[in-house]
């Protein structure tokens, strides 16, 4: 506070510079501290970033307020499967927050030296191993040391040994970090006082420290970081890419492969976390007969327990398996197979309401219909959108359908408003099984997964099997098109007047109209897509590689 | 995952098993089948169909007393609006020829209903509405919900759906005008509408504004009311099974902070039910107290055991002397004797508990400031809690109740005399002779303030006559004023506190929390984390809890850690996630990778040999792109374009 009044009067001496002192004084002390005992100075540092990562002291008193809300809603009382019902809200997922490019191989060099639980700072003991360890920084000091902060660390990041040959990629960093650099150099420069060997050990204070930082209010601290890392839309990345890597895509196969040889850790645990959940089975039956449903959340996949469930108490009744994942499922199908396998109902409906409706009143008119109905991922793609969810939830409400439903995604919860809330009538029950997501994850188009497209062909005979004979005639016209264009990287695809035209020729549609509803039914299936043309004019896309097509047209021709 | 490559995403059990139909048909009565769930857990012993029953019964009775008080609440509201609309059709029909009803005749009457916030009751207020006039005035309704009617012509059409079903299914009555309308219902306009109205003028149309008009001033009278109303189910002393403190708790706070509906509300009570009569095995005592004779009689010994287990009942025993402590813990019959007594004495104390706790808070909800809630179910759970008497609001409410005013004490002390007259309790005749004591000593004491009013101010008029100079006036003035102060209220003020402290003596007798009593387990559900697990769950918190600290799920001393660390031994998906917490918006998945193999490698070991250490890559690789694609499954990222290899992290804060 005295500096500025300091600085405006001219009179520039040290004694009036607080800040400076303090500062001074710090980092003459580590640097005393250093020269004394290398491993204690470790230690604070290590207290330093322990202190930065986790919750300050201010952040701790708003949890325990809010601990105290949470203690009014009556959570505090103990917990037999000791779940995270200890952890406040707040503390869970809040704001973005300023984030270092370089702090997670920081991390990940601190991990794989931390043996087990204890965070000891040996690192001398395998410097072949932190050598290894990639660090996107453009400074090549043969030093490494894991548990100092960043900016530190950036000074004395070890070589690369995957980039050292290609030093372009290595320059990473943006240029925004190299201007903190330079602040925090003329910071330190008033510590001049420090030895210079001491490059390691100049560690000064975090900003954070800064007797003026201090003084500031934590939430000011807070909003303030909140606007700096909004603040720029630059991203603090490294440019590497996976194609620069000497690793080849895998694909799906080769990843299933690979995955089987590796085992599964804590297969013991999990087994006997399995064995907790799979002792409320008849809980979970006798509830549903009382008219709640179950919801199923928690980490790791819950499609072995479902299965399970399915297995040893469903075997004798009607029940309906949904797998919610799968990227081509509606809510129309999973009625459809209501109505027809459950109901032996053929016939159509004009929509899925109408549909609905039928079911319901299937359902009231005849007492003695039960139904289960258990659904891998509620959550999915799919079936998170309003109108799915409230013909679910709609469902769910009957007396006779029994739904057990699983969630995965963090914001699920927030597809269900209070209406649908009230018709599911959940019963939430954690089921963390830590399993790895086989099934969930296999359809994911992973950026490092190669798509084998069979997943994508399988899905299009599928959807077109279910379509009229004129259907299927108007989208074979369009992937032949396509694939006679498949040469030409800028072709825009075929336009809708072009089509119409076509189409006509073979007799496949008498309008327009009818072609358009064809390609709005092609367009919900996610068959075609649309785009418009700088002209205006609607171009038509399968958006399935070519292989695949051309896959399709010979399976469609021998079908024929 | 290649076994389902064939998108059976759907499939029902028919494919499997052709006559399911028919397997089902044993599980018809479900009953049964209920009963043999409760039997699954417990091993068949434990008396687990009769639970079951008890259960069921028990909830059908209290379902259909809240039912009954649902019907109440909503009667008046209902005939209010039957006799509206009678009304407002009666005048339409009188007076056809009048100027002004013709005029009518072009608007549809109309009464606005406000509900307030509190949606999802809604729907069951309408449909019994609804039934309510099937069954008075007409068939011709139609409900219209807001969801169901995006736009104008949505509306018509259900409009139009639900009035010609109706009118086809009663058929032939009416004119040829209407038969036309539903032939081309679809494109029906607003004028087709009026038309027919006029035509078919026993028909009415009600709009219904539930989501439309709200004012906030009124839906809390409205859904707390309901609530209000629906406490007097927990304070009955007809049913046996009762909420723990906590349990209360924890379904009130949902309640008034999450949804304000009594249907909620009821579910959670249910739920409760479910819950005590499945985990707790005794509760096959928590019954009428005619049953409980022949219940406990038929206890077996296993039961009995349960019965020496309990915490309260070892307090009740170590409070007895030795011979019998041993007779308890060894003799069943004698131990059977005492439950039985002791069973007794806890409906009892219901029964007193109750009527004192009405009575109290006759007193609470009159004071300033309310220090011990103004609402009786406030009152209730304070006293569940612990010694009433002992808390802070409890002393601050007396001394606010030393103070009252005559007339209000006087109320107060007939509403409770009238409270402990109408209450099932025995033990109340001194408690309502003593108070109509008191009641005819504040009357004494009136008659006798009277007289001495007249006495003193006859006086001191004759005194003020006397005396005539301003010296002595004041003088006088100030005695008499002292005299009247110190005088009289003393009397009333003693007896004050009397009434106070009788009342205080009564709360200690009678308002001791529920578990102080013996075999309160038996009675009382209170795990409320059960509770609040399964209708409040935080699905976040649980996600978040198993990937910071997977210790808390897999019991695995590897992986225990201290402080905000992890174990670099941890699953690989919540390494990632750890990883990928230190990066901005965007995360490059080639330093995420090798972050991730660097750890991991860490972990094996130098002893991988360079031989084999490719097939390691590759397999380190597969685990993290297993890893990365579970976290884009639970929401963490999402593949990015704004960079090649790039994905974007979607959560944020302190972890």
């Amino acid at each position: 506070m005295s500096q500025t009044e300091g600085k405006g009067s001219g009179a520039l001496q040290v004694k009036f510079v607080p800040d400076e002192e303090v500062l001074k004084h710090i980092a003459d002390d580590s640097g005393i501290k250093v020269r004394k005992d290398k491993t204690q100075q470790m230690v604070n540092v290590k207290r330093f970033v322990k202190k930065l990562e986790n919750i300050s002291d201010d952040e701790d008193q708003e949890i325990l307020e809010e601990k105290n809300y949470v203690a009014v809603l009556g959570i505090c009382a103990q917990d037999s499967m000791g779940n995270g019902s200890s952890v406040s809200g707040g503390e869970v997922y809040s704001f973005q927050t300023p984030k270092r490019s370089s702090k997670m191989a920081e991390l990940a060099s601190e991990l794989a030296q931390t043996p087990g639980q204890s965070v000891a700072s040996d690192h001398s003991k395998c410097p072949e191993k932190t050598a290894k360890t990639p660090q996107s920084s453009s400074n090549k000091k043969k030093e490494f040391v894991s548990t100092t902060p960043y900016r530190l660390r950036k000074r004395l990041a070890a070589p690369d040994l995957y980039l050292e040959s290609e030093s372009e990629y290595s320059a990473s960093c943006s240029e925004e970090e190299d201007e903190e650099d330079q602040k925090e150099v003329s910071t330190v420069l008033s510590g001049q006082k420090t030895p210079a060997k001491t490059k390691a050990a100049s560690t000064p204070p975090p900003r954070n420290n800064l007797g003026k930082k201090n003084k500031e209010d934590k939430m000011s601290n807070l909003v303030e970081e909140y606007f700096e890392a909004h603040s720029s839309s630059k991203v603090l990345t490294s440019d590497r890419t996976l194609q620069k890597l000497q690793k080849r895509r895998l694909n799906q196969q080769t990843l299933h492969d690979l995955l089987k040889k590796a085992p599964l850790a804590y297969a013991a645990e999990i087994k006997e976390l399995n064995q907790q959940h799979e002792s409320l089975f008849s809980k979970w039956m006798l509830q549903m007969h009382l008219g709640f449903n179950i919801v199923l959340y928690g980490l790791g996949s819950k499609r072995d327990l479902l299965e399970k469930f399915r297995t040893s108490v469903l075997q004798d009744s009607v029940h309906l398996v949904v797998n919610g994942y799968f990227p081509s499922i509606t809510v129309r199908s999973i009625l459809s197979s209501i109505t027809e396998e459950v109901l032996d109902h053929i016939g159509t409906f004009r929509s899925p309401l109408d549909q609905l409706e039928f079911i319901i009143k299937r359902f009231k008119e005849d007492s003695s219909l039960e139904l289960y109905v258990l659904i891998h991922n509620l959550d999915s793609q799919m079936l998170r959108g309003e109108r799915s969810q409230q013909i679910l939830a709609q469902l769910s409400s009957l007396p006779s359908i029994y739904l057990i439903a699983s969630i995965d995604h963090i914001n699920a919860p927030l597809m269900w408003d209070q209406a649908k809330l009230s018709l599911y009538n959940w019963l939430w029950y954690e089921t963390t099984t830590f399993s790895p997501y086989v099934e969930e994850t296999s359809y994911e188009n992973s950026l490092l997964v190669q798509q084998s497209g069979s997943l994508a062909l399988s899905s299009l005979t599928h959807v077109l099997r279910s379509l009229t004979l004129n259907a299927r005639g108007i989208f074979r016209l369009l992937a032949q098109y396509q694939l006679e264009n498949k040469d030409n990287p800028s072709y825009p695809g075929l336009s809708f007047q072009d089509f119409y035209q076509q189409c006509r020729e073979h007799f496949l549609v008498n309008s327009d109209l009818t072609l358009r509803a064809q390609l709005t039914e092609f367009r919900d299936h996610k068959l075609i897509r649309t785009k418009r043309g700088a002209d205006g004019v609607e171009y038509l896309l399968i958006p399935v590689d070519d292989s695949t097509l051309t896959d399709f047209l010979e399976k469609e021709d021998e079908d024929v | 995952m290649y076994s389902e490559n064939v998108p059976r995403h759907c499939f029902t059990r028919k494919d499997l098993i052709l006559p399911f139909f028919f397997i089902k048909s044993m599980y018809r009565s479900e009953r049964q089948f209920r009963a043999i769930d409760f039997r699954e857990r417990n091993n068949a012993s434990e008396d687990s169909e009769l639970r079951f029953v008890t259960c069921q019964s028990l909830w059908n009775q209290i379902k259909s007393e809240t039912e009954q008080i649902q019907e109440d609440l909503n009667k008046q509201l209902f005939d209010n609006l039957l006799s509206f609309l009678r009304r407002s059709h009666s005048e339409f029909q009188e007076k056809t020829t009048e100027w002004t009803c013709q005029m009518k005749s072009r608007e549809i009457p109309t009464a606005a209903l406000v509900l307030g916030v509190n949606v999802t009751d809604h729907d069951l207020t309408f449909r019994s509405f609804s039934e309510v006039l099937q069954n008075n005035i007409t068939p011709y309704i139609a409900l219209l919900e807001a969801k169901d009617c995006p736009d104008i012509k949505n509306l018509m059409q259900k409009l139009m759906g639900q009035l010609m079903n109706c009118y086809i299914d009663v058929d032939s009555l009416e004119d040829e005008d209407s038969v036309q309308v539903s032939q081309n219902r679809i494109r029906c306009s607003m004028t087709s509408l009026i038309n027919w109205y006029e035509n078919v003028t026993k028909t009415l149309a009600i709009s219904s504004g539930c989501g439309y008009i709200q004012r906030h001033g009124k839906f809390h009278n409205k859904s707390t009311s309901r609530l209000h109303s629906h406490q007097q189910l927990l304070l009955t002393t007809q049913f046996p099974f009762k909420l723990g403190e906590k349990v209360l708790q924890v379904l009130i706070n949902i309640f008034l902070y999450h949804d304000f509906s009594v249907q909620n509300f009821i579910k959670g009570f249910q739920l409760c039910m479910v819950e005590h009569f499945y985990s707790q095995p005794l509760s096959v005592l928590c019954c009428q107290l005619v049953d409980t004779k022949k219940r406990v009689n038929s206890l077996s010994h296993d039961q009995c055991e349960n019965i020496r287990k309990l915490p309260s009942f070892r307090r009740y025993v170590e409070s007895q002397v030795s011979e019998k402590q041993i007779a308890l813990l060894t003799a069943d019959n004698f131990l059977k004797e005492i439950i039985q007594k002791l069973l007794e004495d806890l409906h009892v104390y219901h029964e007193n508990y109750v009527s004192v706790l009405r009575c109290l808070h006759v007193f609470t909800s009159s004071l300033p400031k309310y220090p011990l809630g103004k609402q009786i179910r406030e009152l209730h759970c304070a006293c569940l809690e612990n010694r009433v008497w002992e808390t802070e609001e409890y002393e601050s409410s007396l001394q606010l109740a030393r103070m009252l005013n005559k007339s209000d004490l006087v109320t107060m002390l007939q509403q409770c005399v009238e409270i402990f007259v109408s209450s099932s309790g025995k033990e109340f005749d001194k408690t309502v002779e003593k108070l109509k004591e008191f009641l005819t000593q504040f009357q004494k004491l009136e008659v006798a303030e009277a007289i001495q009013e007249r006495d003193v101010s006859v006086s001191s008029q004759k005194e003020l006559q006397k005396k005539t100079d301003l010296y002595h006036l004041q003088k006088t003035l100030l005695e008499l004023k002292e005299s009247r102060r110190s005088k009289k209220l003393t009397k009333f003020e003693m007896l004050r506190f009397e009434v106070v402290d009788y009342i205080d003596s009564l709360v200690r007798t009678y308002l001791v929390p529920a578990d102080h009593k013996t075999l309160h387990e038996i009675v009382y559900f209170n795990t409320a984390s059960v509770l609040r697990g399964h209708l409040n769950a935080a699905p976040r918190i649980a996600l978040h809890t198993a990937l910071n600290n997977p210790y808390c799920y897999l019991k695995n001393q590897a992986l225990k850690s201290d402080g905000g660390s992890i174990s670099n031994k941890a699953p690989d998906i919540c390494i990632v996630y750890k990883l990928h917490l230190e990066c901005g918006r965007l995360i490059n998945l080639v330093d995420w990778l090798e972050a991730f193999s660097t750890v991991v490698m860490a972990v094996e070991g130098p002893n991988a040999d360079a031989a084999s250490s490719d097939q390691v890559d590759d397999i380190i690789h597969a685990r993290f792109i297993r890893a990365v694609s579970e976290l884009e499954l639970l929401g963490f990222i999402k593949p990015s374009k704004q960079k090649t290899d790039h994905v974007a992290r979607l959560t944020w804060g302190a972890c």
